[in-house]
């Protein structure tokens, strides 16, 4: 079997250009760091740093009744949403799992835009189609997209300097349609970090420039380019789940702490039933968040243990760069879930003391 | 990049230093930047017995941890305390204060066997 050649950014140059150490992620060549990762995180925790997250995936659902298709697709109230306001929701099977994550925008009553992840966008496709009811249309827009995400406390006032409007209107998980000297641009203030920042669509063509306008608009704001290896640590810290570690087609959303994302009351989604059940008596194992009380480093697919009886995996794990601590994500069973359990992380073949925590690690002041 | 001539290397990147039959062990520079951001560096314990080419500690990165392997055999006789809080001192200064530990040498023919600078250096840049 031959590999297949990994999939490279657009402007994967630039990223070159400005020094970026590569590696894989998925399917994809991406920027794991351009200076140091400890250096890009702490950029975008005190001012702000840019990540080309183009690998993720864009489908248009068009149609009178796509409104009504994603309110029964998804567990969130997408009949509530207006134009210009974006929801976080999981997007689950039958059986309560979760097939991905992702946001939802509505552009108008009869337009809707998903981001998802990269790694699912065949997956989530076909799955889409599979429910898609006549009059309504699925584009998969991926291969003609760039997406950025310009994010750090100064955020703000460099997308100001940039498009040169005011955006302290602009509310978290809303966006703006603009029209600019690159094309018509998406501009949402989301992202994957813990940090106020927005996120920016645009069409392949213009990604190059942009992202030079971007870091010349930038460079009195100290605007450094970020990469995976931040990104990671970032949105770890700020306990958002990564899909295929702390989130998969087996775990409910209420297992993996997105209850927040169903409304339950709502009678009819796909994926309901284990999910009100699990909500109601409590799911048999809980994704908890979890710090080292002794020297160690927690990573992904490492065990957590009590006495010597395996309570389940570490999904995501790592050195928390503004806590200084290390930590981790896992599932344990309920009972094990309770805030200052202690349990152990096997690390090499040895047991190391954790204690379960409250998570988000990290929250920022605002 | 740095390759001090008096030191002696292995093809995976640890350094050693001889004083008589003390040798101290680090990892080169061109490690450190392959790996980059130390943020931990397990010690092991002093006594214990290193095995030329066998897997002796491991340092951690970020992103990932790595295999220190012994570049000669002998009792541990020496740890580097420092890095257990500021492990970063192996980017910093991986010659000098990022020094990981002292092997007590029992084989000299094994010190022989290390490579030179120039012979590293050489690996260096071909494998890059």
């Amino acid at each position: 079997m031959s590999q297949a050649a990994a999939k490279r950014f657009f402007i994967h140059d630039l990223h070159v250009k400005a020094g970026a150490r590569l590696g894989a992620f998925g399917e994809w060549e991406v920027p794991l760091y351009y200076s140091s990762i400890l250096e890009e995180h702490e950029a975008v925790r005190t001012a702000a740093g840019v990540f080309d997250i183009s690998h993720m995936g864009e489908f248009f659902v068009t149609g009178r009744e796509a409104r009504g298709f994603l309110d029964f697709l998804l567990p969130r109230r997408v009949n509530r949403l207006v134009d210009g306001k974006a929801l976080y929701a999981p997007l689950l099977n039958e059986k309560g799992g979760i097939v991905d994550d992702l946001i939802v925008y509505q552009i108008g009553l009869e337009k809707f835009l998903l981001i998802v992840n990269a790694g699912n966008i065949e997956k989530d496709f076909e799955w889409i189609r599979y429910y898609l009811p006549t009059g309504v249309t699925l584009e998969n827009v991926s291969d003609q997209k760039f997406l950025f995400a310009l994010q750090g406390p100064r955020a703000q006032e460099i997308v100001e300097a940039l498009f040169h409007c005011d955006f302290g209107s602009l509310r978290y998980y809303h966006f703006l349609p603009l029209k600019t000297d690159w094309g018509e641009l998406f501009v949402s203030r989301t992202g994957y970090t813990g940090e106020d920042g927005f996120e920016i669509l645009g069409d392949r063509p213009k990604a190059g420039p942009f992202w030079q306008a971007l870091f010349e608009a930038g460079r009195p704001f100290s605007l450094r380019p970020a990469g995976f290896g931040a990104r990671d640590t970032l949105r770890l810290e700020a306990g958002m789940p990564l899909y295929g570690q702390d989130l998969d087609d087996t775990t409910s959303a209420v297992e993996a702490g997105l209850e927040w994302a169903v409304d339950f009351d709502k009678q009819n989604f796909v994926g309901r039933e284990r999910n009100f059940r699990e909500k109601a008596a409590g799911p048999s194992r809980k994704l908890i968040g979890f710090e080292m009380a002794e020297r160690g480093i927690p990573r992904h697919g490492f065990t957590i243990e009590k006495g010597g009886r395996s309570l389940g995996p570490v999904t995501s794990g790592g050195f928390a760069p503004t806590l200084k601590k290390n930590i981790g994500l896992g599932y344990v069973p309920l009972e094990e879930s309770t805030l200052g359990n202690e349990f152990e992380i096997i690390i090499r073949g040895g047991p190391v003391r954790a204690r379960v925590v409250r998570f988000p690690f990290y929250k920022r002041n605002k | 990049m740095e390759f001090p001539e008096e030191l002696k290397y292995t093809p995976t990147h640890e350094w050693a230093r001889r004083e008589g039959n003390r040798v101290r062990v680090g990892i080169t520079c061109y490690a450190q930047q392959e790996i980059s951001d130390v943020v931990y560096v397990e010690l092991p314990k002093p006594g214990r017995e290193a095995v030329k080419g066998k897997g002796l500690t491991v340092v951690e990165s970020v992103k990932a941890a790595f295999d220190i392997y012994a570049p000669v055999s002998g009792p541990v006789t020496a740890v580097n305390q420092a890095l257990e809080s500021e492990p970063a001192l192996v980017n910093r200064d991986p010659y000098g204060d990022g020094w990981l530990l002292e092997i007590d040498l029992k084989d000299p023919s094994e010190w022989d066997s290390l490579l030179g600078a120039s012979e590293y250096q050489s690996q260096c840049i071909t494998t890059h």
